[in-house]
């Protein structure tokens, strides 16, 4: 047992795949020599050596398609894009090959790849450095898409990703690599990839939330329970295929629902849902769903993140409000 | 199904143009080499004839791209192959699906988008595969292919098997991005793949001379140290040659060759095509000057072949055709549930 970063412990996940599985390779822009841009593939080179651990040529689209053709073969590539807004090169081949490819083969072929990116803000760089592209992934037939908000959740979806036969977008909270450490059996042991995880439980309203997002809404709970309001968190983890039961389950206990998402407003895997609740839960609602998320506007620089950035006290604004509704 | 099994007996030719003498840029054929690549192409043809014909009945749905007036590109390539190695390219794709061995009423089927069909009637025109036959599709967006034929040459290399992905693509998709970035990652890692740029003059309604910089397309992986040939992609003996010096220097380690094979394309770019850029006698020229099958039939004529011989070879073809278009016709249509299939919910 150890004491983990959440970095650390997706180094962890991916030297235990390598380990364990020939079919397993690592491809990605300075992930080799210097372990890449996070070091989250810190010593794996030495280790594994270079025809596994892949330095690439600065080319997404094709590192995507590389990748792509790796996994028709039957090999599970693990692609690493060093910032979630560097995908977009790549989207050509996520949308129009790899998440398509058992669907257009009728289950000939599965595309077994994993591609890995830090996603959201962190670092306090503007736009492609900081964004949030989970709902254009989410949105997409054919690709799942996880988000982890733990040390021990990543290194156990991550497993899970990597031995699935379809493609996986792993999106890994920037603000959350090196901020609390957790401890993480290295034991192999996966997490399912299709279920919420109720991070705390409580009566009177739930906050839904992902990734970084999720730390917000534990302090906005650990906050509110002062003033006497008992909230139940529910992590996300996987956005698609979404454990909408856990999420349902949750509100029909509380009545209320406050959904937390760190990118732009419209269109956000956050109104997704808004939608199911509305469609499904209704009933069950004592008060309107509301949501704290990023504007609708470019990702801003360092001095303007904390504005964009859904706060602690957006969030309590938003609970109390909530609790005010009846 | 005697009569399937036929079809496939018919169509692929890999390795047949293994033994046949290199000289002055072609494979000298023996007759029975020059039989193996007339029957192949003309099941292409033929094939591709009906699927037009039919394509105007209305019995198929989606986009049609033939493939007439090429076939001799992927079946010189195939002749040269083996039948371990991947073959891929982008939606102009049936000739290679025919030319790898693939059914011939299972192709068409696809066409007319029924159960059996290679994509059980929900891929098309442009979407079939064969793991069997290792071809690897059939893709519709331009040049995105390119990369995955890389992916497949880098799992050939990984496994060490000695097997290589033989890629296509056209003229048009020569002008795109990714191409260029499967160059530089092909010759970084030596991977082994052939890429074989289909030059058939047009990309849609846009010739190469507007279109293209360097209408030398073997020499677009010059800046690669990537070797390439440009090629009569209308005489099979010599796309076969190119071919075979390509995968030797592939199978030796040397890492990917590049061939331009000049070819022409009879018919559309699709099948609502208006033509507008190039004149009919244009392409009568190419027909009557050129063509890959009446060039095979001439020397077969001229090598002491009877034309009763060639009529059987013909009426052969008309009949898996015209099996594969009642089939294509008659099998059912895919049931509604199969709109849930084969995607992760």
């Amino acid at each position: 047992m150890a004491e983990l970063t959440l970095v650390e412990a997706v180094n962890r996940a991916l030297a235990h795949e390598l380990e364990h599985d020939p079919a397993v390779l690592l491809l990605g822009e300075d992930i080799g020599v210097n372990g890449g841009v996070f070091r989250a593939t810190l010593g794996l080179q030495q280790r594994f050596g270079s025809a596994r651990v892949i330095d690439t040529p600065l080319a997404e689209a094709a590192i995507a398609g590389v990748a792509v053709g790796m996994a028709a073969m039957g090999l599970k590539p693990v692609m690493e894009i060093q910032f979630s807004g560097f995908i977009y090169p790549a989207m050509d081949q996520l949308i129009n090959h790899a998440s398509r490819l058992r669907n257009r083969t009728r289950g000939r072929l599965t595309c077994p790849m994993v591609l890995r990116a830090p996603n959201g803000a962190g670092i306090h760089a503007p736009e492609h450095h900081s964004e949030s592209p989970e709902a254009m992934l989410a949105h997409t037939p054919g690709l799942r898409v996880v988000i982890p908000s733990s040390p021990a959740r990543a290194y156990g979806l991550l497993l899970a990703a990597i031995r699935d036969p379809d493609p996986v977008v792993f999106l890994e909270p920037t603000r959350l690599y090196r901020l609390f450490k957790q401890e993480v059996i290295d034991d192999g042991e996966p997490l399912p990839l299709d279920t919420c995880f109720v991070s705390r439980e409580g009566r009177d309203v739930t906050l839904v939330a992902w990734g970084g997002m999720l730390h917000e809404a534990l302090a906005a709970a650990e906050s509110l329970a002062s003033e006497g309001v008992d909230c139940e968190v529910v992590d996300v983890a996987t956005l698609k295929p979404l454990d909408a039961e856990t999420i349902l389950r949750s509100v029909e206990k509380t009545g209320r629902c406050v959904i937390v998402q760190e990118a732009a407003r419209t269109a956000g895997f956050g109104a997704e849902i808004a939608a199911i609740i509305a469609e499904r839960g209704l009933y069950f609602l004592q008060a309107p769903v509301r949501r704290v998320t990023g504007y609708d506007v470019v990702m801003p620089l360092a001095r303007l993140e904390g504005q964009y950035l859904p706060s602690v006290a957006r969030i309590a604004d938003a609970v109390r409000k909530t609790m005010e509704a009846e | 199904m005697p009569a399937a099994d036929k079809n496939a007996k018919l169509a692929d030719v890999a390795g047949a143009a293994e033994g046949a003498q290199a000289e002055g840029g072609i494979l000298a054929f023996t007759r029975e080499q020059e039989l193996s690549a007339y029957r192949a192409m003309l099941l292409i043809r033929r094939f591709e004839e009906k699927a037009g014909q039919m394509y105007g009945m209305g019995l198929v749905g989606g986009f049609c791209h033939l493939y007439i007036g090429q076939e001799a590109v992927v079946v010189g390539a195939r002749m040269s192959a083996k039948s371990t190695d991947q073959f891929i390219t982008g939606y102009r794709d049936h000739g290679h699906m025919l030319a790898c061995g693939m059914e011939p009423r299972r192709v068409m089927a696809e066409l007319t988008g029924r159960r059996g069909g290679y994509s059980k009637g929900k891929g098309g025109s442009m979407h079939m595969f064969s793991r069997e036959k290792n071809f690897y599709g059939g893709h519709g967006i331009v040049g995105a292919p390119a990369p995955l034929g890389v992916g497949l040459a880098f799992a050939d290399l990984y496994r060490g098997d000695g097997s290589v992905s033989l890629t296509f693509f056209g003229d048009g998709a020569a002008n795109q991005g990714q191409v260029y970035e499967s160059f530089n990652m092909a010759e970084l890692w030596k991977l082994p793949i052939v890429f074989i740029v289909e030059n058939n003059r047009y990309a849609m309604g846009t010739s190469v001379e507007r279109s293209s910089a360097q209408s030398n397309f073997s020499m677009r992986g010059t800046a690669f140290n990537i070797p390439g040939r440009q090629i009569d992609g209308m005489d099979v003996r010599a796309v076969a040659a190119a071919a075979r010096e390509a995968l030797d220097w592939c199978r030796a380690g040397k890492g990917p060759f590049l061939i331009e094979a000049q070819t022409y394309r009879y018919r559309g770019h699709s099948m609502s095509d208006p033509a507008k850029y190039r004149s009919k006698e244009e392409v009568q020229r190419v027909r009557e000057e050129h063509d890959p099958i009446e060039q095979v039939r001439a020397r077969l004529l001229a090598g002491g072949i009877g034309e009763d011989e060639l009529k059987q070879i013909d009426a052969a073809v008309r009949r898996i055709v015209s099996e594969a278009a009642d089939f294509a016709t008659n099998d059912p249509e895919p049931d509604p549930s199969e709109l849930w299939t084969d995607v992760v919910l």
